[in-house]
């Protein structure tokens, strides 16, 4: 299997209309009574890219650490890349996440002391793929988010942008169905943060179905649907061009 | 190649979820990161395990070598050596004697190879006729046969042993702790003896098989029965014989020399002691043990603790491989690699150490350097079994870390 098909295609992203991403009646109760969701049903198709904003508190991390399996619902049902969440142990739901979800976080998270090229390939490190097969993925997903001349860059050697662009990297280099970047551009100036949302975009137009929170309203109004959420609801659902709520 | 991508999807969902294990080098690789990133932490928490080892394989190891030491002065002194004394009298104030011709019976038992005698003489030996006769300085004086050295497997220090020549004249060796109390370090001196000067002619070399030959100024045969008035009745009888020969020998000798009444001679084997020393010498000091084992029990504390805050630490760290897909058993093997690789290398540090420490003491004491494998071994094993005892509750709680609040920024 060489690097090149194992690289997103335009051409695919129509063809797919499978259901990435199918949650019912999903309801999150901390301890404490807060209930951070109350009864969310959404459905993501693949190749889409859609934003979730609200308000802070309103739930938004939640749903994303729902949708990624880092948590459990207390009521609902979450099905990711057709696997019911609720039916699997742990070992099989981290080979969910490790052959099917990839992640962003705001505090890019990356391990200080190592280059950029085995930050990105430690995101490979639970596929089983051999070692010189990680590196070579990781490689070329470093060169896909434009830091092929950063490879042994360790992360202080890098600006904040830079950083999130490997975080981004060890996120897709695994090809996962499902990209979840909680407030990808947060700790970011406005000219890195608009970099990385380039970058987020021109992953989805390859075929990446990606959900991305943000509180930025300029960033939000750019991508194709959003999901507005608040006191734990879905308020309205918009897709560009054809309003839903 | 455009639906490649749509067949590797049907293959995972054939094969289903399944977790990929992690390879012994991708182990290695996750369990040394923390270690790596935290050289001095690494090193101080490691010390209280290197102690530990270090003692018990210093203390292994100064008796493994002092026993070495024993053995090696065994071989060559040999354990073929039996001595004749005369028996403990039945009524006090008789007087048990050998016989004259002692040596010559000896000799003529079946694997007897050499036979020597000495005979204590009731005399004392001073550095000049002015010293009071009391201050003997527990220095006898003993006649003694040409061959009784050959028998010792002894040499001189200084000078020349008795021979037929200066056996029959004034002349006397000391043995080396004698010679040490006379003051006296070369050959040419006098000696006081009774009522006249002697000459020393050899001072011999260590004596271990006869610590009272050592503490001896020896007399010619001859020589003491003509200016001593010696009546010429050994007190001892030294002979060697073959290896093999050693029991009946032994059985024989009393019989030989007192053919009517065995029982007024007493058989004895000197290298009897040395060996009962070199058996005590293997059995270490078990306090020192007990120390070397409370040094490590408190190094394994302190890796525990290391590992615990390692992980309190490292949540981030931990939620991050938990979003990869690593697995809580996946999360528990890092950890508890980690906290083996701690303990492993207190344990390396601590064998070197304990091997350095008991080559400088073999150095110094002119000893042979043995450290026993099995003390290695067992010192390593133990680190191991503490690097897991250890790192196992620390390796748990950071597998029991619920992702989402290891990767809550503030
Ligand atoms: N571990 C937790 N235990 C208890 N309550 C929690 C926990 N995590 C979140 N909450 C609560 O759940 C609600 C939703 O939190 P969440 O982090 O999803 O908000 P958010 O939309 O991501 O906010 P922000 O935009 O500030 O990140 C909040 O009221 C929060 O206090
Ligand atoms: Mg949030």
């Amino acid at each position: 299997m060489s690097t090149s098909e194992r690289t997103h295609l335009p051409a695919q992203a129509g063809a797919r209309t499978s259901t990435v991403v199918r949650l019912s009646g999903v309801t999150k109760e901390y301890a404490g009574g807060v209930r951070a969701l109350d009864g969310v049903d959404l459905t993501v198709g693949a190749g889409e890219l859609l934003g979730i904003v609200g308000p802070s508190g309103s739930g938004k991390s939640t749903l994303l650490h729902i949708v990624g399996t880092l948590d459990r619902p207390s009521a609902g049902t979450v099905e990711i890349a057709g696997h019911d969440v609720a039916a699997l142990p742990d070992r099989r739901l981290s080979a969910l996440r490790s052959r099917h979800i990839g992640f962003v976080f705001q505090a890019f998270h990356l391990v200080p002391g190592v280059g950029a090229l085995e930050n990105v390939a430690e995101g490979l490190l639970y596929s089983g793929l051999p070692r010189a097969r990680r590196r070579a993925l990781a490689a070329d997903a470093l060169a896909r988010v434009g830091l092929a001349d950063r490879m042994k860059h360790r992360p202080h050697e890098l600006s904040g942008g830079q950083k999130q662009r490997v975080a981004i990297a060890r996120a897709v280099v695994g090809e996962p169905d499902l990209l979840l970047a909680d407030e990808p551009t947060g700790a970011l100036d406005s000219a890195s943060g608009e970099a990385v949302m380039d970058l987020l975009h021109a992953l989805n137009e390859q075929g990446a179905t990606i959900a991305v929170i943000t509180h930025d309203t300029e960033i939000a109004d750019r991508l194709p649907r959003q999901v507005r959420i608040r006191d734990g609801r879905i308020v309205a659902d918009t897709t560009r061009g054809k309003a839903a709520a | 190649m455009t639906h490649s991508r749509g067949v590797r999807r049907a293959r995972r969902a054939r094969i289903g979820l399944k977790a990929a294990r992690l390879g012994p080098r991708d182990v290695l690789h996750v369990g040394s990161a923390g270690l790596r990133s935290r050289p001095a932490r690494v090193v101080l928490s490691a010390l209280g395990i290197a102690i530990g080892i270090a003692t018990m394989i210093a203390v292994v190891g100064i008796s493994a070598s002092s026993q070495a030491q024993l053995m090696r002065q065994l071989d060559a002194l040999g354990t073929n050596m039996l001595v004749a004394k005369p028996g403990e009298a039945m009524f006090s104030g008789e007087e048990i004697k050998l016989p004259k011709d002692a040596v010559g019976m000896v000799g003529r038992i079946d694997g007897v190879e050499e036979v020597g005698a000495t005979a204590d003489l009731d005399r004392s030996v001073r550095r000049s006729e002015k010293i009071p006769e009391g201050e003997t300085g527990g220095i006898a004086v003993k006649a003694a046969t040409e061959r009784l050295l050959a028998v010792l497997r002894g040499g001189t220090a200084a000078g020349t042993w008795l021979n037929a020549a200066n056996g029959r004249y004034p002349a006397v060796v000391l043995g080396h702790v004698a010679a040490e109390r006379l003051g006296i370090t070369e050959p040419g001196r006098q000696v006081w003896i009774d009522d006249r000067y002697f000459t020393v002619v050899g001072i011999l070399d260590p004596l271990p098989l006869a610590p009272e030959i050592e503490r001896a100024a020896l007399v010619g045969w001859e020589g003491a029965q003509r200016l001593l008035g010696f009546d010429g009745h050994p007190t001892a009888v030294y002979e060697r014989s073959t290896d093999a020969s050693v029991p009946s020998v032994q059985r024989l000798l009393a019989p030989t020399i007192d053919p009517e009444n065995p029982r007024n001679v007493s058989v004895g084997d000197p290298s009897a002691a040395l060996q009962a020393k070199a058996a005590t010498e293997g059995a270490f000091s078990t306090l020192l043990l007990g120390l070397g084992g409370i040094a490590l029990l408190v190094g394994g504390v302190g890796v525990a603790n290391t590992m615990i805050i390692s992980v309190l630490e490292r949540r981030h760290e931990i939620g991050l491989r938990r979003s990869l897909g690593a697995t809580r058993g996946q999360i528990r093997i890092q950890f508890v690699t980690e906290s083996l690789m701690l303990s492993g290398l207190g344990g390396l540090a601590g064998v070197a150490l304990g091997g350095a420490a008991t080559g400088v003491y073999a150095h110094t004491g002119g000893l042979p350097w043995v450290v026993p494998p099995w003390a290695v071994g067992g010192g390593f094993g133990a680190t191991l079994v503490i690097g897991t005892v250890a790192g196992l509750y620390p390796a748990v709680r950071a597998s029991r870390l619920s992702p989402t609040l290891a990767l809550q920024t503030a």
